[in-house]
């Protein structure tokens, strides 16, 4: 176990490494720094100033090496845009990328997995076909047009909520249900799958034949074994609801880490840029571990391998 | 963020439908709810160059002088008069009895501090040209100071009485650009009691503003969200939570005035945007854009009237010159191209291309407006690839081997001067395309020159040059919205600047 965890390890590191590299030079070739932080009316001599002071002009590898050395040792550097540290910067964006996330993925979850239990009791039901709906809905539907119409209508029309921002936890619901929506019919669907396939299997008849409650088959018996899928895919969909949430971010004027990472890569931010990709990855570097882990205490099988 | 570190991060957790739109804002409580769409870098006027922070400048700092936007006049406002030494010095004598919202005294060493440090290119300001052209400054006494200039610059009396502001020495000798931006000291007649970098802004009105030509602010409290999407600062407008936006799009405006709660305000701004050609064929000898009779036809080929109408809208107008209309030294009795496909067509088969050419064509904002010139050129038979990058990639790749053509904009950083436009760009820097060394000695006799006169001659000769030549084919100018509930008064300045200060309470 120990082995496999290392190993793990030392591969999910090698990806935010090569993911690193990637980014770095991918943002050198969206076009040239010194001009992005420079702005539009600097001249030149400006941009030429810029180009020595951040070391625009020394090579590509060494300005790479010198970012990661002093990243290593836990200094981000500073935003070229903000002239902040980029640690503060972040912790303060990704405190409200997180609330978001875990608030989203619950909201997922608690939806998604009953629904797909019952869908699955009952498959071509009415309840089936409003999850199938819902779901498809889901799927359908852009955030930034589902975000507007909650707002029209919970905002505007009945007044209930605050149209955006990030001051108060009401103004979280909003945000929650369309991002969670937004990850719900991919584990609503898997969820159905899944309990369909395991309530047709040979052990669930034997339990309901050694006379088991409906109740213990499907939760005990049924659902832990369903569930399975189901907890490595939440864990990709949390990690992409922390760098992903740019959309809603934007529409409700959260000013989280997913939107700064968006308009960093704009303004040519090398150094924030970089800080939240390493985050990013950390993050489903985490959850994949951490569904794996999950994973091995729902299911005993995992457990020797 | 500060408002989110207090104690809640556990309640979010447990989300509860509480009773929201509680305070909602505007005269009641006598705090006006404004949006910026983009977030700002740094509150520090001199270490951003974003049109949010010159609002922010102008609320929180004072300069030496003060333009009247309505008259173009201008006025003293930390100095109570000026006079020229010689071509290179300027010598104020200062206000008295003002002190900056720290309650630090203003005087002669807070003017001397400020320029210095802002002067010193090793102190990186960002916005050098706003700067560079001083050499120093010097105290007389206690309340008369001197600016030195590198070189005569007859367009100080604009800077000084825009971009540059005076700062308190003492304050910022400790905080510093990071300091300043997180907590701004200034004169102005607003104070900061809150920042969030980027994301919220919260101003106070100054009790004790000194007796400035900005006139005395009267709404007590200014809240200033950032908010990126368009549609959200509506639907913000519409629930009461914010009472003006600006910058909103045309077409978006046009639907608000049909409605009776908001007054829509526009105003034309210092921006225009124009077409650079490859007159000096830096993309290749034989570039069609060599050719004068290529560069009239796409002049005539393009109805700027229509993209005025259909596009930009409001007080936005058709202009010829290369160069804003109420810049010093804008001559408009320049050659125009009227809008004539058969005659561009015409002016093609003489220059040798009869069945036209293609080319690459490039912009980095306004894609709508962009795509329309692209299909006027289309229409005369000039085929053009078009490319949309982003700003710093199009720099980029004008800087190192130019563009044959592209879609270019420029704001003059609101500095009413022919200087800040026309010689940005015609004097041989690596986004000149013309290269044009006549132009060039005009610009330069006419940016250098203390006298009036010989200014106005000379911008107007190299303009008139620009226009024969049609280096540029100027386009329109831009406007912009501003979209405020019943309950603001406001009247907006042909200069994009939001001003806090004149706004008053219906």
């Amino acid at each position: 176990m120990l082995q496999f965890i290392l190993k793990r390890l030392g591969l999910a590191l090698l990806v935010a490494l090569t993911v690193s590299i990637i980014s770095f030079s991918l943002l050198f070739l969206s076009g040239d720094p010194a001009s992005a932080i420079g702005g539009e009316t600097a001249t030149d001599q400006d941009i030429e100033a810029i180009r020595v002071l951040y070391g625009f002009d020394r090579p590509l590898v060494v300005q790479y090496w010198d970012w990661l050395s002093s990243a290593l040792t836990g200094d981000l550097g500073e935003s070229y845009y903000f002239k902040l540290p980029v640690a503060s910067l972040i912790a303060d964006r990704l405190q409200i990328t997180m609330i978001l996330g875990v608030c989203g993925i619950s909201f997922a979850l608690l939806t998604a997995v009953p629904l797909g239990v019952a869908a699955a009791i009952r498959p071509n039901s009415f309840i089936d076909r409003l999850a199938l709906f819902l779901s498809v809905a889901g799927q359908a539907m852009p955030s930034f047009w589902f975000g507007l119409i909650l707002i029209v209508v919970f905002a505007i029309q009945l007044g209930w909520l605050p149209p955006s921002g990030a001051s108060s936890p009401v103004h979280f619901i909003m945000p929650t249900i369309v991002l969670g929506y937004y990850a719900m019919p991919a584990i609503m669907r898997l969820t159905r799958a899944g309990m369909l396939d395991v309530l047709s299997s040979d052990y669930i008849r034997t339990a309901r034949a050694k006379g088991a409650s409906e109740g213990r088959v499907l939760f005990k018996h049924a659902l832990r074994n369903a569930i399975i899928p189901v907890v490595s895919l939440a864990a990709v969909q949390m990690g992409f609801m922390l760098g992903g949430s740019i959309v809603v971010e934007s529409i409700f004027a959260l000013h989280g880490a997913g939107y700064l990472a968006w308009e960093s890569i704009a303004r040519n931010d090398l150094p924030t840029v970089q800080a939240l990709i390493l985050v990013f990855s950390l993050f489903y570097i985490i959850f994949t571990f951490l569904s794996d882990v999950l994973n091995a205490w729902l299911d005993p099988r995992m457990r020797a391998g | 963020m500060k408002y989110a570190r207090s104690n809640w991060t556990a309640a979010a957790t447990a989300i509860c439908v509480a009773c929201a739109g509680s305070a909602w804002a505007g005269k009641a409580d006598d705090t006006l709810n404004a949006a910026f769409t983009k977030e700002l870098e740094n509150v520090d006027s001199y270490f951003n160059s974003s049109r949010e922070g010159v609002v922010l400048q102008r609320a929180i700092w004072d300069g030496l002088i003060y333009r009247d936007p309505a008259t173009n006049e201008y006025k003293g406002n930390l100095a109570t008069s000026w006079e020229w030494i010689d071509d290179t010095t300027l010598e104020f004598k200062l206000r008295e009895g003002v002190t900056f919202h720290n309650g630090e005294p203003f005087n002669a060493d807070d003017v001397v501090y400020t320029v210095n440090f802002v002067a010193d290119e090793a102190n990186g300001v960002k916005t050098q040209r706003n700067v560079n052209w001083m050499k120093s400054a010097e105290k007389i006494d206690e309340y008369t100071v001197r600016i030195l200039l590198k070189e005569p610059f007859p367009a100080a009396i604009e800077f000084l009485s825009g971009p540059v502001s005076m700062y308190p020495n003492e304050y910022y000798a400790e905080a510093g650009p990071s300091g300043m931006g997180l907590k701004p000291v200034g004169t102005g007649p607003y104070k900061v009691i809150d920042v969030v970098p980027g994301a919220h802004f919260v101003l106070e009105k100054n009790e004790t503003y000194h007796d400035s030509p900005k006139g005395q602010p009267e709404i007590g409290k200014v809240d200033i969200r950032t908010i990126p999407d368009v549609n959200t600062q509506i639907a913000e407008l519409f629930s009461g939570s914010l009472d003006l936006i600006w910058q909103t799009p045309a077409d978006q405006a046009e639907k608000l005035a049909t409605m009776d709660q908001f007054t829509v305000a526009n105003e034309s701004t210092m921006r225009i945007g124009y077409l650079t050609l490859d007159a000096a064929g830096r993309t290749g000898e034989d570039n069609p854009f060599t050719k004068l009779k290529v560069r009239q036809a796409v002049a005539h080929a393009i109805d700027r009237e229509a993209l005025v109408n259909a596009l930009l809208k409001g007080k936005s107008q058709v202009i010829s010159t290369a160069c804003y209309p109420s810049q010093f030294g804008c001559d408009q009795n320049v050659t125009s191209y009227e809008y004539d496909p058969e005659k561009a067509r015409a002016l093609l088969a003489e220059a040798g291309y009869p069945d036209g050419f293609s080319t690459d064509y490039y912009a980095y904002r306004d894609r709508d407006y962009a795509e329309a010139i692209s299909s006027f050129l289309n229409a005369v038979g000039i085929e053009t690839n078009f490319n949309m990058l982003q700003y710093s990639a199009l720099r980029e790749l004008r800087m190192k081997e130019g563009s044959p053509v592209s879609f270019q904009t420029w704001g003059s950083y609101s500095i009413n001067d022919t200087s800040a436009i026309t010689s940005q760009f015609f004097k041989f820097g690596s986004l000149d395309d013309s290269r044009d060394q006549e132009v060039k000695d005009w610009l330069d006799i006419a940016d250098s020159s203390t006298d009036p006169e010989v200014r106005k001659e000379h911008y107007s000769k190299a303009l008139k040059k620009i226009a024969d030549q049609v280096y540029w084919v100027p386009m329109f100018s831009y406007n912009t919205n501003y979209v405020f509930t019943k309950d603001v008064d406001y009247t907006p300045t042909p200069d994009e600047v939001l001003r806090f200060t004149t706004m008053r309470w219906n």
